[in-house]
């Protein structure tokens, strides 16, 4: 479903991707952990081209990511992301920011992209909520209409970068939960976060980054009772510990 | 105060033609300037180059200089356009200068999350400027575009100098039979101020209407 060969990334000096291959199939959670400013976000954020790599290719379904454009834009749509800030459109209502992509990039007729979106919103909990404005939504409600928003372009895999690192403690279980919900209905997730129960539980694997590179890869029990690396080890013990 | 009185009529066709000048013009400046903005911000180095060439061009170059230039010059080029057209085409791209610039200072208050998460959804770059990136970016603006909108009432005089019998223009003509300036400029002056004043009143009821719940 996703390849990614040989990928390098670098900002001004700072090498934020060494040679990053990563493979992820259908119906596949693969849930990404590192320390801070070890490459998580960017390789998330490579993997539709928001951000564009230096070398290396991404392919998404078998087809490589071509350079900016509309052929780039169709793949994108096929492709959801979650962000870590939400970035819903503050201009519009939950329910406009739904059905905003499937109408003008599908082309979907409105009552049938509205009928779609309201069912979407139902589904993550927050069906009344359709008429507010974003900024008038809790930050977990937010996340959840995000979520929302991408599943309804009906993507074949969906991004999430860090999607609760900005929430209050209390609204994190209930972004987990539509994830879990998510992974469980089989789509392809590649999940970047801290949350480290949700890697355990819901993943299929477990990828840890450092510096840049792929440090290990493994299925989450054999990565968090017995991490092959010390690196991973070190990290473990700084997250696990309290 | 007869001056004013006996020539009521003058001086309403020229605050007319003032407003007439002024609306078209904004009207064209929104225009250009967003298209410029849009150009500036671009992934598009050549549009962008063209973008940032415009927006030199047309600021180091009096008005004045631009109206005489095409009043004079378009009939070389055998573009024979009224005066007033010509008028407003010229203070409309004049005034899109300026109004890029604000437009395009709109775009970069916009988070760049919001474009990214617009391009994620699979809108092109032009529809996610269009959609999302335009319609948040102008509403941080309206303050600064109403400031536009009055430097563009007070730009419409240099109409005067090349032959469009608007307000300023009018006023002189009166002046001219009568001879008291003060009393006439005084008047013209007055009729300015009230026009840039319902402008901040539209500025200020916009600018509340459409702000942006963050």
């Amino acid at each position: 479903m996703i390849e990614v060969r040989g990928l390098h990334k670098r900002f001004g000096g700072h090498t934020a991707l060494r040679d990053v291959d990563l493979d992820v199939a259908r119906g596949e959670v693969v849930v990404v952990i590192g320390p801070s400013g070890s490459g998580k976000s960017t390789l998330c954020r490579c993997l539709n081209r928001l951000e564009t790599p230096d070398a290396g290719t991404v392919r998404i379904d078998g087809e490589e990511l071509p350079e900016e454009g509309r052929a780039l834009a169709r793949l994108r749509a096929d492709v959801g992301m979650v962000f870590q800030s939400f970035n819903l459109f503050q201009h519009k209502t939950v329910l406009q920011n739904l059905t905003l992509a499937p109408t003008r990039v599908r082309g979907l007729p409105r009552d049938e992209a509205e009928r779609d979106a309201r069912e979407l919103l139902g589904r993550v909990g927050i069906g009344t909520q359709a008429d507010k404005l974003p900024a008038q939504l809790s930050g977990g409600q937010q996340q959840r209409a995000a979520i929302a928003r991408a599943l309804a372009m009906r993507p074949k895999a969906m991004l999430f970068d860090e999607p609760t690192s900005a929430l209050d403690p209390e609204m994190v279980g209930e972004v987990l939960d539509v994830m879990t919900d998510l992974a469980r209905d089989g789509m392809t997730m590649v999940v970047v976060t801290h949350e480290m129960g949700f890697a355990r539980q819901v993943a299929d694997r477990v990828v840890f980054m450092a510096d840049g590179e792929v440090v290990e890869t493994g299925t989450p029990s054999a990565f968090f009772d017995s991490p092959a690396t010390d690196r991973a080890r070190d990290f473990l013990a700084k997250v696990l510990s309290h | 105060m007869n001056v004013i009185t006996d020539h009521l009529s003058e001086f309403g066709h020229g605050l007319l033609l003032t407003a007439e000048l002024t609306l078209l013009s904004l009207a064209g400046a929104l225009v250009a300037g967003t298209v410029v903005a849009s150009m500036r911000v671009s992934p598009v180095r050549v549009l962008r180059a063209a973008g940032m060439a415009y927006v030199e061009v047309l600021q180091n170059v009096p008005l004045l200089v631009w109206l005489v230039l095409a009043v004079f010059g378009l009939p070389e080029i055998g573009l024979m356009t009224g005066l007033f057209t010509t008028s407003v085409v010229v203070i409309s791209l004049y005034q899109g200068a300026y109004t890029a610039e604000a437009v395009r200072s709109g775009i970069n208050a916009v988070p760049a999350g919001q474009g990214e998460a617009a391009r994620a959804l699979g809108l092109t770059f032009t529809q996610s400027l269009r959609l999302v990136v335009l319609p948040q970016g102008l509403r941080t603006v309206v303050q600064p575009l109403g400031n536009i909108a009055i430097m563009t009432l007070m730009n419409t005089a240099m109409a005067a100098a090349v032959g469009v019998v608007e307000l300023t223009a009018a006023a002189n003509r009166v002046n001219l039979a009568e001879a008291t300036p003060i009393w006439i400029f005084v008047t013209a002056g007055l009729a300015y101020m009230a026009l840039s004043g319902l402008f901040g009143l539209v500025t200020g009821a916009l600018e509340r209407k459409w702000a942006i719940l963050r």
